[in-house]
């Protein structure tokens, strides 16, 4: 922005003297000493408020977070502020549009649908943060040792991990769930089995950086165990890419989440979730399209949600990476 | 160089061997073996489908017949649908699945990178930030629920496709617009940015100074560097399209491997579950295979990096 205005003047100012072309004396007076000029501008300001403050002037980023809120605090009271309960089947109310009594509709069994869609946006909100925090412990530790043992080690762990992720990871999910009874916390188990594979590999590319840096030397002289540098140090400076990845592996496994319930594989009824919500509308969407609507359109906005605030929060971290 | 090849097929092989032992042992762990569940099989009937299917051996000798089988191919019988055998399951429906993934395939690459360069040609334009507003809504729309909506729409309200089934040419359209809205979204995204970073670079300076017209150098110039990473993306891409045509197939009714693939779940027909998982992992580390081949191809400087490692 500076660099345009300046330019502009310099332009302007170019084409007032370009009319005859002679220099002229008062081009070349001595300036009267300025400090603000020598003056570093701007305080000094340390990289987290920084990236607040990126952040912050993010407005898709923070529409994100704002619909986030939301829905967390709607998944919360939504259930309790409905007049209806989630599971009570009421055939004589079945597949009725929105309305008065029923704010949403009710489902192929009279179940109120404005109270299922916040119990989904419970289990989904749980499955994101639950197997992106599980991801975190196991990345950052196994990433963690990864970068800082280096050699032997690190290639056998390395290796360890790149055949894990070669098989991709739906499959190992759908074998493990075939196995295991279907529920919430086996679908949190069985996407960790994988998921934290991208983790480890990020925090170990940033300790490879980091552990030549001239403070890790001052802690070892000072007689500091690997372990202490590892998590005091190490990990603490790479915090940026470690909150950007786990920001952005909350939309993966809440699609995850959806998916495997939308194939039966999931959260068992009478619990509810968006993904066995929208297969269950799929047998009448002519008839009542509320059904699929408005759980499909809440899975998407939550995942645009969190795209669009993880986005923002990288380009916070690394402006560098914006273009 | 040719070590570089064969320490990439032994990695592939170790995976394949790693997920096969991983999905024996998983059938195993179960408890009950696949004819406990159904009701009323006498004893002596029970005896005989275990003796038939070899289940009343070790398990170590079965996990040994396992392999051997595999090793020839043999993926056994199914367990639900009598007379199958899995490997002919797979061969008679993995041609519906092939064409739809080979057409979705195509589509992403060129529709993504159609839009990539568009933007980047376009920098902070409209066209730009339109672009990269639909990115963001492909990666975040689950491709089920763009199915099931397209399927409301443009099959229900529109009448304009065909609900369900893959008899004509237009009956591809909404199943591969599902298959490759995500794709086509990182790649998109992918091309952008390295196009930027690629219109950046000394030589297209060169070019303009030259007097070139910026299409001559974005076709000629910038998008030969600029699409080197969309290659990279080929493998996990790959992996999107195998695991979205399993839903993508079960919506549109499509009598593809996916659509078997989540009957043999839900019949839980161990046989056919192990035989479709390993043919998907067969079909995705291929791909992966080709995918470096084909970087190596293209880029010299890989080539020359990892024959460098190889050698070291």
């Amino acid at each position: 922005m500076s660099e345009k205005t300046t330019a502009a003047q310099a332009e302007s100012s170019a084409r007032q003297r370009g009319g005859d072309g002679a220099l002229t004396r008062e081009m070349f007076r001595k300036l009267a000493k300025r400090p603000s000029a020598e003056a570093i501008a701007g305080e000094s300001v340390p990289l987290w408020r920084d990236a607040m403050r990126r952040l912050v002037r993010n407005r898709l980023a923070m529409s994100g977070l704002a619909f986030l809120a939301l829905l967390s605090a709607m998944a919360v009271i939504g259930p309790v502020i409905s007049p209806h309960d989630y599971y009570t089947n009421n055939l004589d109310m079945t597949n009725q549009p929105p309305s008065a009594e029923y704010w949403f509709g009710t489902d192929h069994l009279g179940r109120d649908l404005f109270s299922r869609v916040w119990m989904g946006a419970r289990i989904s909100l749980t499955v994101g943060l639950a197997a992106a925090f599980i991801d975190l412990i196991i990345g950052v530790v196994y990433g963690g040792i990864m970068g800082y043992a280096g050699g032997r080690l690190d290639e056998a762990m390395n290796k360890i991990s790149e055949i894990l992720y070669s098989i991709p990871y739906l499959l190992v999910v759908i074998l493990l769930l075939v196995v295991m009874e279907p529920s919430m916390w086996t679908i949190i188990a069985a996407l960790c089995v994988t998921g934290w594979i991208n983790m480890s590999w990020i925090v170990r590319g940033q300790i490879l950086q980091l552990k030549t840096q001239e403070y890790v030397l001052a802690a070892r002289s000072m007689g500091a165990g690997p372990m202490r540098i590892l998590f005091r140090h190490l990990i603490p400076n790479s915090l940026g890419p470690i909150i950007v990845t786990l920001t952005l592996s909350v939309p993966s496994a809440i699609f995850a989440e959806a998916f495997l319930s939308f194939l039966g594989l999931g959260v068992q009824s009478p619990a509810a979730s968006w993904g066995t919500m929208i297969n269950d509308s799929l047998a009448s969407w002519s008839l009542y399209p509320w059904q699929l609507l408005i759980p499909a359109a809440l899975l998407s906005l939550t995942m645009l949600a969190f795209n669009v605030f993880g986005d923002g929060l990288r380009d916070a971290f690394d402006p560098k990476l914006k273009k | 160089m040719t070590r570089y090849w064969i320490g990439k097929i032994v990695s592939v092989a170790v995976s394949l061997f790693v997920l096969a032992t991983a999905t024996f042992f998983l059938m195993k762990a179960i408890p009950g073996d696949p004819f406990t569940q159904e009701k009323a099989v006498p004893e002596e009937i029970r005896q005989k489908l275990l003796a038939y299917y070899g289940l009343d051996k070790p398990v170590w000798q079965q996990y040994l017949a396992y392999l051997n089988n595999l090793l020839h191919f043999d993926l056994g019988m199914s367990m639900k649908s009598n007379y199958q055998t899995v490997a002919g399951i797979i061969s008679d429906s993995f041609g519906y699945s092939f064409r739809l993934g080979v057409v979705a395939i195509a589509v992403s690459i060129i529709v993504g990178v159609a839009v990539g360069i568009l933007a980047a040609m376009h920098h902070r334009k409209l066209i730009d930030s339109v672009s990269m507003v639909l990115a963001v809504l492909g990666v975040s729309v689950p491709n089920f629920v763009l199915a099931s909506l397209m399927q409301y729409v443009f099959g229900y309200k529109l009448r304009w496709l065909q609900v369900a089934g893959l008899n004509g040419p237009l009956d591809y359209v909404m199943p591969v617009i599902a298959l490759s809205a995500l794709p086509i979204a990182y790649i998109a995204r992918l091309t952008r940015s390295s196009m930027l970073e690629a219109l950046s670079a000394e030589y297209i300076k060169t070019a303009r100074a030259k007097g070139l017209s910026k299409r001559a150098i974005v076709l000629r110039h910038a998008v030969r560097n600029g699409i080197l990473p969309v290659v990279t993306y080929a493998g996990p891409m790959a992996a999107n399209i195998v695991t979205g045509s399993v839903i993508v197939e079960q919506i549109f009714g499509i009598p593809g491997l996916g659509q078997y693939f989540v009957a043999s779940v839900s019949n839980r027909d161990y046989t056919l579950i192990m035989g479709i998982t390993l043919f998907y992992a067969i079909v995705l580390m291929a791909a992966r295979l080709i995918t470096d081949i084909v970087y190596g191809l293209v880029d010299p400087r890989i080539r020359l990096r990892s024959g460098k490692g190889a050698a070291s």
